[in-house]
C-alpha cells in the first residue's frame, strides 16, 4: 500500500516541472503542454484523495478536468496555428501587442 | 353612462389622429363633429336621468376604478354630474357641436391631413374639457385642467409656421403654467388639512367649520392659491396677457376655446367649490375686486383695438371679470348664468366674425372693412343678435345674466364694485357697436398702414387679399350662426327674474350644487327689493342704449369725430392703443431678468462653471491616472501568468501561514 504522502510528492513535482516549464520555456506549444501537465498533477492528487478517503468525488471531477482540458488543447492548438500565420513565430513575446 | 360623455370626443381623436391623414375631408369633419354630438346626446341623457330626481338628490356618479390608495388616502377616478356640471356639460358638448360644424366649412381650405390634425385637435381639446367638468375630484379635474391648456396651446400655434402664432401658443402654455403651479399648491394644502379631494367630501368637511372672518386661515390661503390657478385659465389680471395673442389660432377655435368653454374653467372651479370659498370671505373680496378691475382694464383696451378678434378677446377677459366679479360677491348662480349666455353669444361674435374674416380672405383690420352689411346679410343680422346679447339689451340672454350680476353686486353692499361693472357695461356696448358699426356699415374702406409682412393669414387661406367677389357664410356656417342668434336671444328665458314674474329656474337648479345636501332656494322677493332691482334693470338698459347711441353718434355719423378725440386725448388713445405697455412691463419685469439670470448666472455661471467642470474633472483625473497606470499593461503573456502564479501563491500562503 502506498501512502498517500508519495502520490502527493509525485503530484507536486508533476506541478512544480509544468509551472517551471510555461516560465521557462519559448516554444507556445510547449507551453500547452506543461499546462496539461499541470493539470494532470492536479488530477493525480484528487484521485490520491479520493482513493484515501474512500470517495468517488475526486474522480468524478478528474473526468470533467479531462474534457476541459481537452477542450482547452483544441482551442489553444487553434488559437497558435492562427499566431503562427502571422507572425511565423512560437516564441509568446513576439505576440505583445494586444494592448492599448 | 357618464364617461362616454367624454370618451367619444376622445374617439373621434383616435381616429382624426391616427388615419386622419388618409381620409378625405368629408370624411374627417362628420367623424369629428358626429362624436360631438353623440356626445351632446348622452349629456342630454344624463341631464334629464339627473332632472328626474328630487333636488336635494341630484348627483349621478360613475367610478371607473380606484387611481391612488395610499394608506387612508384613497383617490378614484370619478365622474359626477350634479346640477352644475349639468349646465356645462350641456354648454361644452352643445356649443362644442356647433363649432365643430362651423368649422368643416371655415377649415375647408386646408388640406387633407392639416384637416385632419386640426379637428382631431378639436375633439382632444373637447374631451378634456368634459373630463374638467365631470371630474369629481380635484385630481380629475386637473387632468381636464391641463389637458385643454395644451389643446389650447395645439390650436392656437396651429398654424405653426407663422412666427406669431407658435409664439402665442407658447405664451399662453408659459403663462398657464404660473397658475397650474398655484393651483397645484392649493389641492396639496387642501388634501394635507382635510384629507379628501373630493368635492361633495370637502364640501361637507368645510360646511360646518367657522367662516374665516377678517383673519387669514388655511382655508383663505387655499382658496386664494386656487383662485390664481383661475386667473391664469381665465385670463383675469394679471395672468390675462396670453389670452388676446391667443386669437392668432384659426377663428373657430378662439370661439370654442378661448370665448366659450376653456376660458370659463376657472368660473367653474370656483363654483364647484363653493362652500370652500364662502368660508373666506377675504379670497371672496379678492376676487370680486379682481374681477371687477378685469372687467374695466379689458373693457377699456377693448375700446380701441383694431383688429376684429382682439376686440372680441378683450370682450371676453371684460365678461369673464364680470363672472369672477359675480362669484366674488358670493352669486355663484349669476355668474354660472353669465357663463351659459356668455357661451352663446361670444361663440356667435366669434363665429360672426370668422365668417367676416373668411369672406375677406384673411382680412382682421376692421380699418378696412365696412359697408359689409350689403354683402354679408346673414353674417350682418347673426352678429348685430349677437352684439346686442352681449350689450345688455333688454329680453336678450346677455340682459337677464348681467343684470343679475350687477343686481346681486349692489345688493350685497358693494357699490363701488356696482359702478364699476355698470361702467363697463357701457363700453361693452360702445365697443361692440363700435365693431359692428366699422364693419359692416358705411363704405368699404382700405384705411389700414399695409402690414409689415403680407404672408400673415393670407397664406393661411391661400387666397390673395382684397378680392372683391365677396361671399356669406357657406350654408354650414350659416346654420351655425343662426342656431347660435336663436340661442342668444332665448337662453336667458330659463332665468328670468322674480322682479319680472319669473321663477328664476336657473338658479333654483344651480342652489343645490353650492350648498350641497339641500333642495332649491324658493326664494320669496320681498316687494322693495323688486322695485330695487327693477330699478336697477332699468339703470342697465338705459346704460346699454346710451353706450350703443354713443357708438352710434360717433362711428356711424361722424366718423371724424373718433379721430379728433384720438388726437385730443393722445395720450390715453397711445397708452390704450398699446394695452397699457402691460406686455412691455412683464418683459422687462420678469421675462427678461429671467432670461438674465438663466444665461448669464445658471448657463454660463453654474452649469458650465460647476456642473460640467465637476463632470470634466473626473474625467481629467481618470485620464491622467491611467497615463501612468497603463504602464503595466505590458502585453507579455508571461508577465501576466506570472504575476497570477505568484497572486495564487501569495494568497495560499496567507491562509496556510496565519
Amino acid at each position: 500500500m502506498i501512502p498517500l504522502s508519495s502520490y502527493l510528492i509525485v503530484s507536486a513535482i508533476l506541478f512544480a516541472i509544468g509551472t517551471a516549464g510555461v516560465f521557462l520555456r519559448r516554444n507556445l506549444i510547449v507551453i500547452l503542454l506543461s499546462i496539461e501537465i499541470m493539470l494532470n498533477a492536479v488530477n493525480l492528487s484528487f484521485v490520491a484523495f479520493g482513493r484515501s478517503l474512500g470517495n468517488v468525488d475526486g474522480q468524478i471531477i478528474v473526468f470533467f478536468v479531462m474534457t476541459v482540458a481537452a477542450a482547452e488543447a483544441a482551442v489553444g492548438l487553434a488559437i497558435v496555428i492562427g499566431l503562427f500565420r502571422h507572425r511565423e513565430s512560437l516564441n509568446p513575446e513576439a505576440f505583445t501587442t494586444l494592448k492599448w | 353612462m357618464l364617461a362616454l360623455i367624454p370618451l367619444f370626443p376622445l374617439l373621434g381623436f383616435l381616429i382624426n389622429a391616427l388615419v386622419g391623414r388618409r381620409l378625405p375631408k368629408t370624411v374627417s369633419g362628420s367623424v369629428a363633429s358626429a362624436v360631438m354630438v353623440a356626445s351632446f346626446v348622452v349629456s342630454a341623457m344624463s341631464v334629464w336621468q339627473l332632472a328626474a330626481l328630487p333636488p336635494a338628490e341630484r348627483v349621478l356618479e360613475q367610478t371607473l376604478y380606484t387611481w391612488i390608495a395610499s394608506g387612508d388616502f384613497q383617490l378614484d377616478l370619478t365622474f359626477r354630474v350634479d346640477a352644475l356640471s349639468a349646465v356645462m356639460i350641456l354648454v361644452v358638448s352643445g356649443i362644442g357641436s356647433l363649432i365643430h360644424i362651423y368649422s368643416t366649412a371655415y377649415m375647408h381650405d386646408e388640406i387633407d391631413s392639416e384637416y385632419a390634425r386640426y379637428f382631431s385637435y378639436l375633439n382632444l381639446f373637447a374631451a378634456f374639457m368634459l373630463v374638467l367638468v365631470l371630474g369629481a375630484n380635484f385630481v380629475v379635474l386637473f387632468v381636464g385642467w391641463e389637458g385643454v391648456g395644451l389643446c389650447s396651446y395645439l390650436l392656437i400655434g396651429f398654424w405653426f409656421k407663422k412666427r406669431s402664432a407658435s409664439d402665442a401658443g407658447k405664451k399662453a402654455f408659459v403663462v398657464n403654467r404660473i397658475g397650474d403651479y398655484a393651483f397645484i399648491l392649493g389641492t396639496l394644502l387642501i388634501v394635507t388639512r382635510f384629507g379628501t379631494l373630493d368635492f361633495l367630501r370637502l364640501a361637507e368637511a368645510v360646511g360646518p367649520m367657522a367662516v374665516e372672518e377678517g383673519v387669514f386661515g388655511v382655508i383663505s390661503i387655499a382658496t386664494l392659491l386656487l383662485f390664481i390657478g383661475a386667473t391664469g385659465k381665465s385670463a383675469q389680471i394679471p395672468l390675462y396677457t396670453w389670452l388676446p395673442d391667443a386669437m392668432e389660432g384659426p377663428t373657430p377655435v378662439s370661439a370654442l376655446i378661448h370665448a366659450a368653454t376653456m376660458v370659463t374653467a376657472g368660473v367653474y372651479m370656483i363654483g364647484r367649490n363653493a362652500v370652500l370659498f364662502s368660508h373666506a370671505p377675504e379670497t371672496m373680496l379678492i376676487v370680486a375686486v379682481i374681477g371687477a378691475a378685469t372687467a374695466l382694464f379689458a373693457g377699456t383696451i377693448g375700446l380701441v383695438q383694431n383688429d376684429i378678434k382682439r376686440v372680441l378677446a378683450y370682450s371676453t377677459v371684460s365678461q369673464l371679470g364680470l363672472m369672477f366679479l359675480a362669484m366674488g360677491v358670493g352669486a355663484f348662480g349669476a355668474g354660472i348664468f353669465h357663463l351659459y349666455t356668455h357661451a352663446f353669444f361670444k361663440a356667435l361674435l366669434f363665429l360672426g366674425s370668422g365668417a367676416v374674416i373668411h369672406a375677406l380672405a384673411g382680412e382682421q383690420d376692421i380699418r378696412n372693412m365696412g359697408g359689409l352689411k350689403r354683402y354679408l346679410p346673414v353674417t350682418y343680422w347673426t352678429f348685430l343678435i349677437g352684439s346686442l346679447a352681449i350689450a345688455g339689451v333688454p329680453f336678450l340672454s346677455g340682459f337677464f345674466s348681467k343684470d343679475e350680476i350687477l343686481y346681486e353686486t349692489f345688493h350685497e353692499g358693494h357699490t363701488i364694485l356696482w359702478l364699476v361693472a355698470a361702467i363697463t357695461s357701457l363700453l361693452t356696448a360702445t365697443y361692440m357697436f363700435r365693431l359692428v358699426f366699422l364693419t359692416f356699415h358705411g363704405e368699404r374702406r382700405h384705411d389700414a398702414p399695409a402690414p409689415a409682412h403680407q404672408e400673415d393669414e393670407e397664406s393661411a387661406h391661400g387666397a390673395p387679399a382684397h378680392h372683391d367677389h365677396l361671399h356669406d357664410a357657406p350654408p354650414a356656417m350659416a346654420l351655425v350662426l343662426i342656431v347660435l342668434a336663436v340661442g342668444s336671444v332665448l337662453a336667458g328665458y330659463v332665468g328670468v327674474p322674480h322682479a319680472l314674474g319669473g321663477h328664476n329656474a336657473l338658479s333654483s337648479w344651480l342652489a343645490p350644487a353650492f350648498l350641497p345636501g339641500t333642495g332649491p332656494a324658493d326664494a320669496v322677493l320681498p316687494a322693495e327689493e323688486a322695485a330695487l332691482e327693477l330699478t336697477l334693470m332699468g339703470v342697465s338698459s338705459l346704460i346699454a342704449l346710451a353706450g350703443i347711441g354713443l357708438a352710434a353718434f360717433i362711428w356711424l355719423t361722424r366718423r371724424e369725430l373718433a379721430a379728433r378725440l384720438a388726437h385730443a386725448w393722445s395720450g390715453v388713445y397711445t397708452l390704450l392703443l398699446n394695452k397699457y405697455y402691460v406686455d412691455e412691463i412683464y418683459d422687462a419685469v420678469i421675462v427678461r431678468p429671467t432670461v438674465r439670470i438663466s444665461q448669464d448666472g445658471l448657463w454660463r455661471g453654474f452649469d458650465v462653471r460647476v456642473v460640467d467642470a465637476v463632470v470634466n474633472g473626473f474625467g481629467s483625473v481618470v485620464d491622467a491616472s491611467a497615463a501612468v497606470l497603463r504602464r503595466l499593461q505590458t502585453g507579455s503573456v508571461r508577465a501576466y501568468a506570472g504575476s497570477l502564479f505568484i497572486g495564487v501563491v501569495m494568497i495560499l500562503g496567507y491562509y496556510l501561514w496565519r
